[in-house]
């Protein structure tokens, strides 16, 4: 009674309810997760995203106890369970490529975690039905593993992990075992899955595609720190330093001192580019000091008559065309050999009767100046 | 088209692959089966060979065929012969649940231990095959004697003023039954154990299981195999062994190795010794068929799930 008057007293003040707290994991010398802070909403998916090595496996390993951290702190629901065993836990995960017993059945699979419980022989049996429906695997609950399809075993590997009902779910890289177009039609079923449950969910992938998709928050690992955490459209539109940039879709990155700084608009000098790019907006940050502005290619402009020289504009070759149907990318080569990436709508030449430019023809790119997001680090 | 023309290509060199095994059994183990078949169906006899012939034949043409069911008659009539085929039932059996209870930690620890160490503890394993099984035999011997090694050491400490008796007994002969058929059971236990997929027992403590929960269901029932295999790689040579309960057993041991034994070189009577093999391996390969006809039947019940 006590202990729920104080969750519900903590919840009221906004506690987060996974708290992982300046958590450091080594491995002899090297640190394969170095001083993570994240907090957790309740019914939240969130999704560590990185590159393979990261961090990102080893810190959700430490959630599930199957590493212990070094040194930080893991409070799950106002429970430290820094020190817990993985089947003290409440908390489960699904594995990648699963981890299904092999010898079990599905429903034994699914009841598994919920016979290690000592739950009576009839809750078991409705929660093993629940589960099945859930996940749409009634007719097949007494197969084994090997007669599954690799998308029937991620359903079952998923209401496995759920059956008990867990505080916290882990989902390590979902859908990679998957090929692609079955991933993202499962993509989808899985969020709708987990929020029919209402389960609150950490999932690690290096597939931005899948964290956009699925996640409400993204957070950015790369060795083994935390770069960025946001919503998918906060972490595309304001990224936070050039990694996130360059790791979440496509960019052009240009480096220069800033040249200019008024309170509302700075200049930054771009060797590669060959003129300077303006920003319509001020910056945090003394003059001269080296930074680096990220311009998405949707934003680049591509235009074959030739631009007045200034501020935004450059002029080059097209190097590559990669024609992706709806739209495709050009790759332009500038005077200084950088290449710069402008995505232009299929049907953008037809509608101003232009002929399409192709490669070898000289071609003009250019910006808003309310497009570079300039980045300091 | 191309693929199965290939494949009429590569037959005959097939064939020839499976042909070489398939000839070795045929000519090392079924002629010499059905030999010492025959032999079983004949009457002791002042000859060389000292048996009968089945078919007499006059002058190129087959006058009778004369089958002797004598001995079989014998063993089955005889308490003796019973008793003895029990008894190496059951000393086969007794070795091998001590060989399994032994050889599964170890090959559960090789499996589990540094793949650096791996080699060299499954090298300690093999290392005794280095050495002649008789002269290991003896070795043991030397070891359980009443003047032996184990014995001086134990009054030399002044632990016992009397020696103990290790030899020519139960004792002894499990000792080096086990001492000499563990290798057998380790070997196929750790092949399976070291290719089981370790994420099932972190998937298995995730849910809820903890350590020893999770090896009955999870390492144990995967092992399976590895129990079965090993098994029977133990008892089988067992039950005809002869060497260790004759060098080492008790005079009391009754093997039927040593029955064997006895009808061929003290009694002369090959017939008798032939019938003696031949339930013996009837013995042992009716089991075998059977457990191999519920294998088969299990994977085809799990097809049709």
């Amino acid at each position: 009674m006590v202990e729920t008057v104080k969750q519900a007293a903590a919840s009221a003040q906004g506690a987060p309810y996974l708290r992982i707290a300046n958590v450091v994991k080594k491995f002899g010398d090297t640190t394969a997760v170095d001083g993570v802070d994240l907090d957790i909403r309740k019914n939240e998916i969130f999704a560590l995203l990185g590159s393979s090595g990261c961090g990102k496996s080893t810190l959700l390993r430490m959630l599930a106890g199957m590493e212990r951290p070094t040194s930080g702190k893991i409070i799950l629901d106002g429970e430290d369970i820094t020190a817990l065993a993985p089947y003290d836990r409440p908390i489960n995960m699904m594995f990648q490529s699963y981890a299904l017993f092999p010898h079990m059945s599905v429903a034994d699979n699914i009841a598994f975690g919920l016979k290690q419980d000592k739950m009576p022989k009839g809750e078991i049996d409705a929660r093993v039905a629940e589960m099945l429906d859930l996940v749409q695997m009634r007719k097949y609950a007494n197969r084994k593993p090997y007669q599954l399809s690799g998308g029937q075993q991620q359903r079952v590997a998923l209401a496995r992990s759920l059956a008990k009902r867990p505080k916290l779910l882990l989902l390590d890289e979902p859908l990679g075992a998957l090929d692609k177009k079955l991933r993202q039609q499962t993509q989808l079923e899985l969020v709708n899955t987990l929020e029919q449950v209402g389960v609150t969910c950490i999932m690690v992938t290096h597939d931005q595609e899948e964290a956009m998709t699925m996640a409400t928050r993204i957070g950015i690992m790369s060795e083994g720190q935390l770069l960025q955490i946001g919503s998918p459209a906060e972490i595309y539109d304001y990224p936070n330093c050039r990694f996130t940039a360059e790791f979440i879709g496509d960019t052009n990155m240009f480096a220069g001192p800033v040249v200019v700084d008024e309170p509302d608009s700075v200049e930054i000098d771009a060797p590669e580019l060959g003129s300077r790019i303006h920003i319509d907006h001020g910056i945090t940050g003394p003059k001269g000091m080296q930074v680096w502005a990220s311009i998405r290619p949707e934003d680049v402009h591509l235009d074959v008559v030739p631009q007045p020289a200034g501020p935004n504009v450059a002029r080059g070759q097209v190097h590559d065309i990669a024609y992706l149907g709806s739209f495709s990318v050009y790759h332009v080569k500038l005077a200084s050999g950088k290449v710069v990436k402008s995505m232009v709508a299929a049907n953008h030449w037809h509608e101003n009767s232009i002929t399409p430019p192709t490669w070898g023809d000289t071609v003009y790119v250019s910006w808003r100046p309310d497009m570079p997001v300039v980045l300091t680090r | 088209m191309n693929m199965s023309r290939l494949m009429r290509k590569l037959k005959p060199g097939k064939g020839a692959v499976i042909a070489v095994p398939f000839f070795w059994l045929l000519l090392f183990f079924l002629v010499p089966f059905f030999i010492v078949l025959k032999i079983s169906f004949a009457e002791q006899d002042l000859a060389i060979p000292p048996f009968t012939s089945l078919l007499q034949i006059e002058d190129g043409v087959l006058q009778s065929l004369s089958l002797y069911f004598g001995n079989f008659h014998f063993i089955f009539t005889d308490g003796l012969y019973a008793a003895t085929y029990l008894s190496s039932l059951k000393v086969a059996f007794f070795t091998t649940v001590m060989c399994l209870l032994l050889g599964y930690p170890i090959a559960y620890a090789i499996a589990r231990a540094d793949p650096a160490r791996r080699n060299v503890l499954l090298m300690l394993v093999m290392l005794p095959f280095w050495t002649s099984f008789l002269l290991r035999v003896y070795a043991w011997m030397g070891l359980l004697n009443e003047t032996g090694l184990i014995n001086n050491f134990l009054m030399s400490i002044g632990l016992i003023s009397e020696p103990l008796h290790l030899f020519h007994n139960d004792f002894s002969l499990y000792l080096v039954m086990v001492y000499a058929y563990l290798p057998f059971m380790i070997l196929p236990l750790f092949s399976h154990l070291v290719k089981m997929d370790m994420r099932l027992l972190e998937a298995a403590a995730d849910l809820g299981a903890g350590p020893i929960k999770a090896f009955l269901t999870i390492t144990l029932p995967l092992s399976k195999n590895g129990i079965i295999a090993g098994s029977m790689m133990v008892f089988i040579p067992a039950v005809g062994e002869f060497v260790i309960p004759e060098l080492v057993g008790g005079t009391d041991t009754l093997m039927i190795g040593k029955v064997l034994w006895n009808e061929f070189f003290d009694n002369n009577n090959w017939p008798m010794a032939s019938a003696v093999a031949i339930i013996m391996v009837l013995m042992l390969i009716v089991p075998i068929a059977l457990l191999h006809r519920y294998e088969t039947r299990e994977l085809e019940g799990k097809g049709n799930a």
